[in-house]
């Protein structure tokens, strides 16, 4: 009480405008900073919950029921996986188009290395693909008939986007003049045994990979 | 004491005795409504254009009031979502009501923003002073889009899902950090609940908060300014021996009364559209959208509301996607560069040249026909006439540095005129 009595009876002290600036502007950097590392938790909270990594768990798929032709559509981390039974005379075709693809080698397309090959594949008769397309998303239908009443004479079979029409050959490589950017993107995936499949098998090996 | 206090125009202040007194001596409100309603002068020339700045207003008050009643029986959640809607629509008394009003509401207030935006276009109501006002008004019309986009989601059915999935992997065309923005905007592998959680949160919450203070900023920008009018000219410069503009008049009652007229011709359209055709045929509500999401069966064709298919259209137009992207980003913040690439020294169009009138011309033409391109399925012809409209659509923007400047202009009158 008396030193706060003291100060104020004394004559207002000289007022240095250097120091003053520097106390704002420091004042000022610490709140901005403050503001900034407060703001880190609620910009983290939007990254996916430890349950959404928990089920984005590896997925074991059976394939001895799944015949030549034929496709199923499992789920893995919320995205359909299009696995395909490729038929011989479909993976002889498969190099006869590739002046017609965007990215017929896959060069700037997301794939495990192991993929990163003509049939896009870790064997030539299973095809695995994410069944996103790399457009915006839209699930890319099956047109596997080779000349497709809808998709013309030349068509060899493979997939249809209905949102903005891009099209995919039968190892989810892009056609030219297709909206999507590249080719259908190959989850990591491993088989343990001849039939059984294991999808997000190797994910943090890929990551890198991708 | 009271008869001392006249106000600066003469008037005499409001008589500081009473409840009312002991307020006003504590909140200006007599103050502030003589200075912002019955003092303010708005030029005494406006034509039917005008009514869609208070008919916004009205919409969006319409929008909070049945949001809030909405909010209340619909229930977040990617089980519940889709389900909680059938709810509302089916047993909630008048419930079809509040959420036809809604879904309708959010319609018709895309409508009148676009007309207020074109009227500012016709009259060149963005050109200075008010560079800032527009803007302001941008700023809403792009919080708007984001509203828009986020209500949609919510009934959860598969035209809300696919429509997230689409918008939302546009982040993901942002070279570099594309695909983890993507994540943490969806916060899961896919779009899935924790996204459906956040859009809610954002759509009853933040987004209306911004829109409620830009619009309170649009409105103190307006009213720093004042308005412009059909014939572009200040009514500021011409002023009676009291300060007030001759072409002014008080905005109540004279513009008051006009736009209760405007909300009486409005809410009867929209109740039209809310008893007879609540889905416009699936212009407003589409079918896909009456079926719950379904991340395994997109609909076909997958189409956004029809007040975002311009853009959408250009999107699909380019065989590009980043280009594609970033050409449909322009196409919606082209608007917001227009006091900056108008270089004509008049503003009204009544006195620029043909050379403007046509660019507008092609404007609204080719906004119109992408409009329509939009909600066609992605097939030929339809992408070649994107391709082809886009053009103009462009050009009537970007060109506007040039033809804006070598057009010829009319002299305009020194006082605001009539055309009935």
């Amino acid at each position: 009480m008396s030193e706060i009595g003291a100060i104020a009876d004394h004559q207002q002290p000289e007022i240095d405008p250097s120091r003053r600036k520097f106390l704002t502007v420091a004042t000022g950097a610490t709140a901005a900073v403050g503001v900034v590392l407060a703001a880190v938790p609620f910009v983290a909270s939007w990254a996916p919950s430890e349950r959404a990594r928990a089920l984005g768990a590896p997925l074991e798929v059976d394939l001895s029921k799944l015949q030549v032709g034929q496709m199923i559509t499992p789920i893995w981390r919320l995205s359909p996986i299009y696995i395909v039974r490729r038929d011989p005379g479909t993976i002889d075709l498969l190099p006869k188009h590739d002046n017609e693809l965007r990215d017929p080698k896959s060069e700037h397309s997301i794939q495990p290395p192991y993929a990163r090959n003509e049939m896009r594949a870790r064997r030539a008769d299973v095809l695995v693909l994410i069944g996103i397309c790399t457009h915006l998303g839209c699930l890319p239908r099956q047109f596997f008939d080779a000349g497709d009443p809808v998709l013309g004479a030349n068509w060899p079979g493979g997939f249809l986007c209905p949102c903005h029409g891009s099209r995919f050959d039968l190892a989810g490589r892009v056609f030219n003049g297709s909206p999507a950017p590249t080719n259908l993107s190959v989850p990591p995936y491993d088989f343990r045994g001849q039939d059984t499949l294991i999808i997000g098998s190797e994910d943090v090996a890929t990551k890198g990979a991708a | 004491m009271a008869h001392q206090a006249a106000g600066k125009h003469g008037y005499p202040a409001a008589a500081r005795v009473g409840l009312w007194g002991w307020i006003n001596q504590r909140l200006p409100i007599d103050a502030f409504l003589r200075s912002q309603v019955v003092e303010y002068y708005a030029p005494k020339n406006f034509n039917i254009w005008y009514f869609f700045g208070s008919l916004a207003l009205l919409a969006l008050v319409m929008q909070l009031v049945t949001g809030i009643f909405l909010t209340m029986f619909y229930k977040v959640g990617a089980a519940t979502s889709f389900d909680s809607v059938e709810f509302i629509m089916r047993e909630v008394p008048y419930g079809w009501l509040i959420r036809y009003l809604h879904s309708a509401g959010a319609s018709a207030f895309f409508l009148v923003v676009y007309l207020h935006m074109y009227r500012g276009m016709l009259y060149g109501s963005y050109k200075a002073p008010r560079e800032l006002l527009w803007l302001l008004g941008m700023f809403i019309y792009l919080a708007l889009v984001a509203e828009g986009f986020l209500g949609y989601v919510l009934p959860w059915g598969n035209m809300s899902f696919w429509a997230a999935t689409v918008i939302v992997n546009l982040f993901g065309t942002i070279p570099g950090i594309g695909p983890g923005l993507v994540e943490w905007i969806r916060g899961d592998y896919g779009i899935a609940d924790a996204t459906l959680n956040r859009f809610f949160s954002l759509h009853v919450v933040a987004v209306p908060l911004v829109l409620l203070l830009l619009v309170a900023l649009h409105l103190v920008a307006l009213h720093e300014v004042g308005s412009n009018n059909p014939d572009g000219i200040e009514i500021k410069e011409k002023k009676d021996a009291k300060g007030r503009p001759l072409d002014g008049i008080p905005f109540h009652p004279y513009y008051t009364v006009k736009d209760i007229v405007g909300v009486c011709v409005f809410l009867t359209l929209l109740a039209i559209v809310v008893f007879f055709v609540p889905t416009f045929g699936d212009l407003f509500l589409e079918k896909a959208n009456f079926e719950p999401a379904n991340p395994l069966s997109t609909p076909d064709p997958i189409s956004p509301s029809w007040y975002f298919t311009p853009y959408y259209a250009i999107l699909r137009a380019v065989p590009d996607q980043r280009i594609g992207a970033l050409l449909m980003l322009i196409a919606v913040l082209s608007f917001s560069f227009l006091p900056w690439l108008d270089r004509s020294p008049v503003k009204s169009m009544r006195y620029r040249g043909w050379i403007s009138k046509t660019f507008l011309g092609l404007f609204t033409i080719s906004f119109l026909v992408l409009m329509y391109l939009g909600m066609r399925p992605a097939q030929e012809p339809y992408v070649t006439m994107a391709r082809i409209f886009a053009v103009p659509y462009f050009a009537s923007f970007w060109l506007m540095p040039f033809y804006s400047r070598i057009d010829a202009v009319e002299p305009v009158p020194e006082r605001v005129t009539f055309h009935g």
